[in-house]
């Protein structure tokens, strides 16, 4: 797969199919709902959401939480039923799919059977009215810039999962649409291929600089792959910001426990005077977040704190704190070594209750299973949030 | 030495659960048993084809030979057989006209029916409409309608119409209660689509028709050549419709022969080669459609 990528950057413009949008492609989500019937909550629950033109904007969340359905309905393939949906300013809410100029590659792929590849590829221009070898033209141009040029006469049926995946870019990409849409396009394919592919994607679509809104439920890919990512929970719309922020600046606990691998360690822990307190030292935080927090009325808070941000302290030699047991007391329950890191999964005694905690930890020096570790949060890469409503306090 | 030391060491620690070659015994059964099976399907394939074979030897004898032996003589003296009845029979201008009007019968039913029942079904299985379920439960209601409790009122209608005892009046009523099942068969064939499919069509820019003309119908292929098949074959073979609906002008084959039974005898020299004509015909068009019957037409869509 990797060596499809070459040819395109050793020929940039050349292979181009497209020469640039016309028109600025923005997307803009105003409001927009929908309910589907029979349903008391909605599926997409006023989503607000502005998409750049040429920006790679990632979808992502749990499953049911509305992500396809957002994208199914820009697609026109699902009714809104508030709000409205804006290509550009064309207000595109109630037209059908087939008006949009937007090009969907599917979970599936749905490729047609009885076509082959170059069928495949050039049915919405020839449906256009486009000339045979016009389309011909543009059939081959995508097939080069995807590798395909030597299936072109075969049918989806004689195709492996990553060259049918390809094919169904290639569809998409032979429109020159205002906006691309991918629905999970790589959840088919096998880890490995999973991974060059979406380097291919995403290199792909900055050179074509088509809009573009990709549907996922894989957090890696969300934050590999887009310019912004756009967080949904339940029809909700969580946050959206640019991976970096996503990771750095969680809005609340749902998108702090859910962009990272493994998942930050989120901990209810009581407010004291300076901070809070974690296991036997006081960790200073935002002293406004802490004020913020007691104005609510609550007596804890959420401590968020990533498996990379705990510091091992021993007590013997560079103890953070006078007490030999400094820090949070971690029992090793499983320890999970990758090469570079090791990641520990242990249990620890916060907040008056055992909590599972994951610590990571240098590779070459990883504890043994039943061991102690003794962990303090590293100042400054704490996330507080609400105990009570879940929102960020911190800045 | 050592290496064959080795491989005959390998060979006798044959473990229990590698491939042996299998005993005499447990050989002769699996020859024997797929052996015996095709023998009584050969036997059951002659069974069933003893009155075609006798219809069609018959069908080659002199009335003559007809009244004086079985067919099965012919069997033994190949000089019996002619081809006088068929030149007769093709001079019959009784019997060329019924065929003819067999053929105007059959092949726009058929025709109808494939089409309309095409439509409907991608309606009911791909396009919103208000009550669309309703409607659907009506036409599968429709199945069990026995077609006898319509002989009677549709005369009536036709009589009105002036379409009673024509060709119109019979390809009427056998479009009429061909379709429901027509529409039940292809709607199911056609929701099994993956929706995907369509919505690809749709956002690759395809309205209605041509979703149906393009995707829908190849990937119904299968479907509507069945179809089209049982369709030609009943319309084909009925009897009862055209007895009630046709007059002397627009009666088709099948009436035309049943005009030659007598009471205590029968024209076997008309009899025995229009019926084996009738009955190769549709034969014919089952062979012309065969091939039409591949399976995994799906293969590769999705996934």
């Amino acid at each position: 797969m990797d060596q499809t990528i070459s040819p395109l950057l050793g020929s940039s413009g050349t292979f181009l199919p497209v020469k640039g949008p016309l028109t600025m492609a923005t997307v803009t989500f105003d409001q927009a709902t929908r309910v589907y019937p029979g349903s008391e909550r909605p599926a997409v629950d006023k989503l607000e959401l502005d998409i750049a033109d040429g920006e790679f904007l990632v979808l992502v969340g749990p499953s049911g939480c509305g992500k396809s359905t957002s994208l199914r309905m820009l697609a026109g393939l699902e009714d809104v039923n508030e709000g409205a949906i804006r290509i550009g300013e064309r207000d595109v809410t109630h037209l059908p799919p087939k008006d949009r100029d937007i090009a969907m590659v599917f979970q599936n792929y749905a490729l047609y059977p009885h076509m082959t590849v170059a069928d495949n590829m050039g049915f919405a221009l020839k449906i256009a009215g486009v000339p045979k070898a016009t389309i011909r033209q543009k059939v081959e141009d995508a097939a080069k810039i995807l590798d395909l040029t030597e299936y072109l006469g075969r049918k989806p049926k004689a195709l492996s999962g990553g060259q049918r995946q390809r094919v169904a870019m290639g569809r998409a990409i032979v429109r020159e649409p205002q906006v691309f849409l991918m629905d999970e396009p790589l959840s088919n394919l096998d880890a490995k291929l999973r991974v060059s592919t979406r380097t291919q994607i995403a290199s792909l679509q900055r050179r074509l600089g088509i809009t573009t809104v990709y549907v996922t439920h894989d957090q890696v890919e969300a934050l590999t792959m887009g310019d912004r990512v756009a967080v949904l929970k339940g029809g909700l719309l969580q946050q959206v910001d640019s991976p970096r922020n996503m990771y750095d600046r969680p809005a609340n606990v749902f998108v702090a426990g859910f962009i990272g691998s493994p998942a930050m360690n989120l901990v209810e822990v009581p407010i004291v005077d300076g901070g809070v307190k974690f296991g036997n030292s006081v960790v200073p935080v935002n002293r406004d977040a802490i004020a913020e927090a007691a104005n609510k009325g609550d007596t804890t808070v959420t401590v968020g704190i990533r498996p990379e941000h705990f510091d091992l302290v021993n007590g013997e030699t560079k103890s953070l704190s006078k007490d030999d047991k400094a820090g949070l007391a971690v029992t090793v329950n499983v320890v999970e070594e990758l090469g570079a890191d090791g990641y520990v999964y242990g249990t620890a005694h916060v907040g008056g209750q055992d909590k599972d905690l994951v610590v990571r930890v240098n590779g070459r020096e990883v504890p043994m299973k039943g061991e102690t570790l003794h962990v303090v949060p590293r100042a400054g890469e704490t996330h507080v949030f609400s105990t009570s409503t879940g929102e960020r306090l911190t800045d | 030495m050592s290496t064959i030391d080795a491989t005959t060491a390998v060979k006798k620690a044959t473990p229990v659960g590698q491939r042996r070659e299998p005993g005499l015994a447990s050989r002769i059964v699996a020859r024997t048993s797929s052996g015996v099976v095709q023998v009584v399907l050969l036997v059951v394939a002659l069974f069933w084809l003893m009155p075609t074979v006798g219809l069609l030897v018959a069908s080659l004898r002199t009335t003559t030979d007809a009244n004086a032996s079985g067919w099965w003589e012919a069997l033994t003296e190949p000089a019996q057989l002619t081809w006088s009845n068929y030149d007769e029979l093709l001079s019959n201008e009784a019997i060329t006209d019924s065929l003819w009007n067999t053929a105007l019968i059959t092949v726009p039913t058929t025709l109808l029916v494939v089409v309309v029942a095409a439509l409907a079904a991608y309606a009911f299985a791909w396009v919103e409409f208000p009550g669309r379920d309703w409607v659907f439960l009506l036409v599968v209601g429709l199945l069990v309608v026995p077609i006898q409790v319509g002989l009677v009122p549709v005369s009536r209608l036709f009589g009105d119409l002036g379409i009673f005892g024509s060709i119109t009046g019979v390809v009427l009523f056998h479009t009429a209660f061909g379709l429901p099942f027509a529409i039940f068969l292809l709607r199911n064939f056609f929701a099994e689509i993956p929706r995907e499919l369509l919505e690809a069509a749709r956002l690759d820019g395809a309205g209605e028709l041509r979703l149906f003309a393009t995707v829908v119908l190849p990937l119904g292929g299968p479907a509507v050549a069945s179809l089209g098949i049982f369709q030609f074959l009943w319309v084909w073979n009925d009897m009862l419709v055209a007895l009630v609906f046709a007059d002397s002008e627009s009666k088709p084959i099948t009436v035309a022969l049943q005009d030659q039974v007598r009471q205590f005898s029968s024209n076997t020299d008309v009899l025995a080669p229009g019926a084996f004509l009738s009955m190769i015909i549709p034969l014919l068009v089952f062979f012309a459609f065969q091939r039409q019957f591949v399976s995994g037409v799906m293969a590769g869509a999705v996934k």
